[in-house]
């Protein structure tokens, strides 16, 4: 389990890295795909298989996809390698390394134990630890998720009666991918070249 | 402060220290966080300094999965049971339509001037 852990943590972390650091478009895309299988390790380790999954289906097989298309049908030429100048590069590093330290030092101030005892004392859905214990999705003989995420796309909580469904939000994301699927194409319509400037 | 950030930068050299006693090491909330920090900042650095329309459509993915990862893992080890996992999907969701009318209007882009350097739009500049 740590040494799944470490092994997913640390490809998805280098795989950032190298897409941040290399310079063709084609590489960064697969360093891009070795970063997000590796994230899609790490969900299955949280024990969220269908989160995994669609990370799996939808952005490994689909929006990466769509990127890769993105780089066929644009770099033609002398446009294919877009440097930037070594002190550029230098500037954005320390930048970067000055953000991680205040993004990292911000997260561990936080006491997350002790927030998560406060919710369940606060009475959120969850009134105690022990309901908590007993809401866990891990029946396998159903597959861990599948089947309280669908209900509760579909407005039923089966996991934790009470708490709110998600089905206005499932309607609205449904409405929002038609109009994503009118414009996009609307945009990217074949019409005729111009070549001024 | 700095100790606490010593303490989970190190985590690696407890993993040594445990693994030679009887209690492995697990992996808790303050490791997946600092995956997703790693990652959004990547995201971040990716998003500045890309001079390509493309690669900068890769940072946001990057951003997009941090968040993600924090997301399942407060799905795990918080108090927050299913709905972290639900809106992860929603992230999901949205990421791949960002990316398709993104895609589309780099496209566009790419007809009107011949390239996707991101510097070469600057026609909005008064």
């Amino acid at each position: 389990m740590s040494l799944l852990f470490a092994l997913f943590a640390l490809a998805s972390c280098l795989g950032a890295v190298a897409v941040v650091v290399s310079q063709s478009v084609v590489r960064m895309a697969f360093w891009l795909i070795v970063s997000l299988g590796s994230v899609a390790g790490l969900f299955f380790l949280c024990d969220a298989d269908f989160v995994g999954a669609a990370q799996l289906l939808i952005y490994v097989g689909g929006t990466l996809v769509l990127l890769v298309f993105g780089v066929m049908l644009t770099a033609s030429g002398p446009y294919l390698k877009i440097e930037t100048s070594p002190a550029q590069t230098i500037v954005a590093g320390l930048v970067g390394l000055l953000f991680l330290f205040m993004v990292v030092a911000t997260v561990s101030e936080v006491d997350w134990s002790g927030t998560k005892d406060r919710i369940l004392s606060a009475g959120g859905h969850y009134k105690s630890a022990s309901q908590l214990a007993d809401a866990r999705f891990d029946d396998a003989s159903e597959g861990n998720t599948l089947r309280p995420l669908g209900l509760a796309l579909l407005g039923v909580r089966t996991d934790l009666p009470g708490a709110p469904g998600y089905l206005l939000p499932f309607e609205i994301a449904s409405v929002h991918l038609l109009v994503v699927l009118v414009g996009a194409a609307y945009l990217a319509r074949a019409k005729r070249r111009r070549d001024t400037v | 402060m700095v100790s606490r950030l010593n303490q989970i930068l190190l985590v690696g050299v407890a993993d040594v220290a445990h693994a030679a006693g009887d209690s492995p090491w697990q992996p808790g909330l303050s490791e997946y966080l600092l995956v997703g920090a790693i990652l959004f900042v990547c995201g971040v650095i990716c998003m500045a300094t890309k001079r390509n329309a493309i690669g900068v459509l890769m940072g946001v993915e990057l951003v997009l999965n941090g968040a993600n990862v924090n997301f399942v893992a407060f799905s795990k080890y918080s108090a927050w049971g299913l709905d972290s996992q639900l809106f992860s999907l929603f992230v999901i969701v949205l990421a791949a339509a960002e990316a398709a009318v993104a895609l589309a209007i780099a496209l566009n882009f790419y007809n009107n001037h011949l390239s996707i350097d991101i510097d070469r739009a600057n026609k909005l500049k008064g």
